[in-house]
């Protein structure tokens, strides 16, 4: 009697009309409902409705671009976390990012955030070398592994941006380092090469304000404005465009026939 | 009248029909409107990115008489501000940058060693710039360094010289002690 009634609340419940607008294919009994129950939710219809055996082995994938697809969600929803204390500014960072270890409840949540950030490119060099010993940059695939080579630059700019943050001497000097290079790009950087051709009579065009690396730093050295800069580029600019590359990547794995086989 | 109703709607003279030739111009003209005010907004922005005002040290400042400076003193009194060292060799008295000419840092004067010393990377320099230790590939620069009418030394650090390119002999790198 009891479970009776119970059936007829669950029967009631998922024939309900505010069920059905959320989920319109009912408990999915065979294999043409479970097609359909994929193909109508937005967070199923990322991943295919049926795979090829090989695609699940772990020997063959090592699941690293899942992985790192993980690790940048991750890093996504830890990074808003620590922006609730972290402040951009040369009289707060540091101390903020001492704080989040010594004072902030759940202080772990910064060494996830490292951590994390360092197992991402871990993640997804060894994602790039699985998909060059598997062959699966070759036709169809020559442009996903294209867009896989931005995705690769923007994995690195991010972890070169976030290096900055904490605004200690290691961060200061790393990065002065690292933007140097930028003074050797070829025609737009101050020292690079060609940049004497871009000059009016003996004025030059591009000087110490005027580079690639002043665009970066937006100063001539590592100061404030290149904390601030930088912590833009790592919390919004460079996440978004990723974000677009990385949907246009998974999009392009599904369209290009799947997981690549074994040769 | 399905015929003429027809050419009403499709035909090549009708005015309220638009002709291939006509849908393409347009077209065309519609992107590269497009296109240009992309590129507007993308020189805007780089424009945006690169500001006008810089709260740094000022380029140009006084170093001091000449005197102030005991003969082969390396000073480090202007490095933190201006990321200059005074250093007064033999015959003359020289402006040293203090970026390291491997990748960018500061070195650190050591005066028990008589020697820059690069902490990034292990690059080292003598006091008059010349590099011996380290990845750095060449000697650091110096910066035009003048005498003004009442004789203080008035440093530039927009204008550097460097010894790879012959550069330390000209009159404007050193001031004569």
């Amino acid at each position: 009697m009891t479970e009776d009634k119970q059936a007829g609340f669950w029967a009631r419940f998922f024939g309900s009309t505010i069920w059905r607008s959320i989920f319109r294919v009912g408990i999915p009994r065979d294999r043409r409902a479970r097609l359909m129950q994929v193909l109508s939710n937005f967070f199923l219809h990322l991943h295919p409705v049926s795979l090829p055996k090989h695609a699940v082995k772990l020997k063959y994938t090592w699941c690293m671009g899942g992985l790192s697809f993980f690790l940048f969600v991750v890093l996504t929803f830890t990074g808003v976390l620590l922006m609730f204390y972290y402040r951009p500014t040369i009289e707060y960072a540091y101390n903020d990012v001492v704080d989040l270890r010594e004072t902030t409840p759940m202080g772990i949540m910064r060494e996830i955030h490292r951590w994390s950030a360092h197992l991402m490119v871990i993640a997804v060099w060894f994602h790039m070398f699985r998909v060059f010993m598997t062959g699966s940059y070759k036709a169809p695939r020559e442009f996903n592994w294209c867009v896989g080579v931005v995705l690769l630059t923007f994995t690195m700019l991010l972890s070169f941006t976030g290096y900055l943050l904490p605004w200690d001497q290691l961060a200061i000097w790393a990065i002065t380092v690292g933007s140097n290079m930028a003074a050797a790009t070829p025609f737009v950087g101050q020292e690079g090469p060609g940049v004497a051709l871009l000059s009016i009579g003996n004025v030059g065009l591009i000087g110490r304000t005027s580079d690639a690396r002043f665009l970066l730093l937006g100063d001539t050295s590592i100061g404030a404005g290149a904390l601030l800069r930088f912590y833009v580029f790592h919390c919004v600019f460079f996440p978004l465009i990723a974000v677009v590359f990385m949907a246009i990547h998974f999009w392009r794995v599904r369209k290009d026939g799947g997981v690549s086989g074994p040769m | 009248m399905t015929i003429g109703r027809r050419k009403k709607v499709d035909g090549p003279n009708s005015r309220e029909s638009v002709s291939r030739r006509g849908f393409m111009s347009w077209l065309v003209v519609g992107w590269a409107t497009f296109a240009a005010g992309l590129g507007g907004l993308g020189a805007i922005m780089m424009r945006f990115l690169a500001p006008n005002v810089l709260y740094e040290p000022q380029q140009t400042f006084r170093a001091g008489a000449a005197s102030e400076y005991a003969p082969g003193e390396v000073s480090t009194r202007w490095k933190a501000k201006y990321g200059i060292w005074i250093v007064r060799l033999e015959d003359r008295i020289v402006a040293l940058s203090t970026i390291c000419t491997h990748l960018g840092c500061t070195p650190n004067w050591l005066a028990s060693e008589q020697k820059f010393k690069c902490p990034c990377h292990g690059s080292a320099f003598r006091a008059n710039g010349i590099n011996f230790e380290g990845p750095a590939p060449r000697p650091l620069e110096r910066h035009k360094i003048t005498l003004d009418d009442e004789g203080v030394m008035i440093v530039d650090k927009t204008v550097s010289f460097r010894q790879e390119r012959g550069q330390w002999d000209d009159p404007e790198s050193f001031v004569a002690v």
